[in-house]
């Protein structure tokens, strides 16, 4: 980074630099190595036969490619079903959660009134809250409610993200303040000042907060565990738990199923790494 | 990549004019706040209440329960799964956090400097974090299944001895430790990452002259100056490692023989496999217990004193 030109360096100099990026580039490489083995390892299950899988020998790659456990998953198992109840249920609460997150965000950074602070401390003290406390109580809730056999038993509980609400609120405050204030004693009422101009200003914060919903809602496993009994309504990460209480010892199968679960995730998130990176960098910002 | 979102402008004086009780923005901020209130009330608040009366009840089944007092906490304290739990909850979460952290930050200062395919490098130690958490205990699953895994065959095909990962309580404890820590660096990296790089080369440039080597500039410069994102993954990773359950009940269930069971396995098991519900209430409270410690404690030493006006 701080870049001295290399041609005024001596040789011995530039032979130390030479040894230390071969050194750093190795562990680098043996970092990412570590990461990507057990992917790996993933991949070749699921496309493995069963018996080179059984046998005792060890083999690092398939020796013959092959898509029976694929077929095998999608033969018995609703995997379209479960994979459309994830996809419906994050996207549901992606944009249920993003816009209560906006909206609630503009509250508590631009206006004033009694119990905000005691509001706000409430909503982020929900945060680490493990599920586990409340699950009882919230289950007899969500049953109460008639919820319980529906999506609504996953989607009302986990709308309201007190992470998103905290992430905008944080990200509003760079609004000015004075812009806000002129369109006020333009005639604005306060929506009209959300929505034509806090809005506009909040492009990046809405991405950061959608995908940080996807993210979080498709791999959710606690609550939707208990919250969604019936087979017809689960979504992958119950699905694929489910799956192997069935298969019990027949990886292969299950491997492919999780690819379902982890690969289509992973290309969003690699696809929009800076979204992501920015919501967890910003959770980490003070 | 963190320009993305501004950091929120230095505190400001209160505006000088007086909120109005219940003028026009008060009833405006309610209207924007209402929807989350009424779904964090009903869904987070409401079973907290409930759960704190149901800590005093006994139930049979999901039936309605009587008071017994404190029984339930009573009963706790000569309770050996929760003593066990206990003690594996807090062993996890010191070995993870310091775990993690360490090769976090190291990960994070290889990666701060001049490389190639540094950005390749950052995507793929990243990954983890999109792997859900039961996908990712099956695939701890296939790496250390004892009869199948490939960690025995190629600890055997090395000459090494091979472990029951699955049987024997020291590594199977290990085995979800280990899983965690791979999941779980790619977070620590980053936020490390984004702290390298606010700290300025000048800093640096300005330790060379004193002829500080790389050791001791790492620990002079580098280190102080990662005070803040190190004391926020602290309480990160302590509240996320208090409520690892994914991993734990996919990869061990608790097993064997609960070694490896945790407060929130346990607390899941009374409530939903063995519905003793209000013994598994008293446990979730003194979880949260736990939890509210370090949620003050990050409270009170954030930098985001602006929250409290």
């Amino acid at each position: 980074m701080t870049a001295v030109p290399t041609r005024v360096l001596s040789p011995a100099v530039r032979r130390t630099r030479r040894v230390s990026l071969a050194v750093r580039l190795t562990l680098a490489t043996v970092a990412a190595l570590v990461i990507l083995a057990p992917l790996y390892w993933m991949l070749v299950v699921a496309f493995s036969s069963r018996a080179e899988l059984l046998g005792g020998q060890l083999r690092l790659w398939p020796r013959s490619f092959t898509l029976a456990n694929v077929e095998r998953v999608f033969g018995s198992f609703p995997v379209f079903t479960w994979l459309g109840n994830s996809v419906a249920i994050s996207l549901v609460v992606a944009v249920l959660s993003v816009t209560l997150s906006l909206m609630g965000g503009y509250a508590f950074a631009h206006l004033r009134f009694p119990g905000s602070t005691a509001l706000f401390f409430t909503a982020i003290a929900t945060l680490v809250l493990p599920i586990q406390v409340i699950m009882v109580s919230l289950f007899r809730i969500v049953t109460g409610l008639g919820l319980y056999g529906t999506y609504w038993a996953v989607i009302l509980p986990t709308a309201a993200s007190a992470f998103g609400l905290f992430l905008a609120r944080q990200s509003m405050l760079s609004v000015p303040r004075e812009l806000i204030e002129a369109a006020r004693i333009d005639g604005a009422g306060h929506w009209r000042v959300f929505r034509s101009i806090v809005l506009p200003l909040s492009k990046p914060l809405i991405a950061v907060l959608f995908f940080m919903s996807l993210l979080q809602t498709w791999n959710d496993f606690a609550w939707p565990l208990i919250a969604l009994r019936e087979n017809r309504l689960f979504t992958l990460p119950i699905g694929l738990l489910f799956l192997q209480g069935q298969f019990n010892s027949d990886y292969g199968a299950t491997m492919a199923f999780a690819l379902v679960n982890v690969v289509p995730i992973v290309a969003v998130f690699l696809a929009f790494q800076r979204y992501f990176v920015a919501g967890f960098v910003r959770s980490g910002i003070k | 990549m963190t320009d993305l979102l501004e950091a929120p402008p230095p505190v400001e004086a209160a505006p000088p004019r007086a909120p109005r009780r219940f003028g026009r923005e008060t009833w405006a901020a309610y209207g924007f706040l209402s929807p989350t209130v009424v779904l964090l009330g009903l869904f987070v608040i409401v079973p907290l209440v409930g759960a704190l009366l149901l800590s005093f009840q006994r139930t049979n089944g999901f039936g309605d329960g009587e008071f017994v007092g404190l029984d339930n906490y009573a009963r706790m304290v000569t309770d050996p799964v929760f003593w066990r739990s206990l003690a594996n909850t807090v062993v996890f979460t010191v070995v993870v956090t310091a775990a993690s952290m360490a090769l976090g930050l190291a990960m994070a200062v290889l990666l701060n400097s001049v490389l190639p395919a540094r950005g390749l490098f950052r995507s793929i130690l990243i990954i983890p974090m999109a792997v859900s958490g039961v996908a990712t205990a099956l695939i701890g699953v296939l790496v250390f299944d004892q009869n199948t895994g490939i960690l025995d065959k190629l600890l055997a095909a090395f000459g090494l001895p091979t472990l029951n990962w699955q049987s024997d309580g020291i590594p199977a404890f290990v085995t979800i430790v280990l899983v965690t820590i791979w999941w779980r660096t790619g977070f620590n990296m980053l936020i490390y990452l984004a702290g390298l790089q606010g700290i300025g080369p000048d800093l640096y440039e300005a330790a060379r002259p004193d002829g500080a080597g790389a050791w001791a500039r790492f620990r002079n410069v580098t280190l102080p100056l990662l005070g803040p994102s190190t004391f926020f993954l602290v309480v990160l990773n302590v509240i996320y490692s208090f409520q690892v359950f994914d991993i734990v009940f996919v990869l061990t269930g608790g097993g064997p023989q609960n070694a490896t069971s945790v407060l929130v396995t346990y607390a899941y098991d009374t409530g939903f496999v063995t519905r003793d519900q209000g013994y598994a209430a008293a446990i979730g409270m003194v979880l949260m217990l736990f939890a509210l410690v370090f949620a003050l404690l990050q409270w009170r030493s954030s930098r985001t004193r602006d929250l409290v006006e």
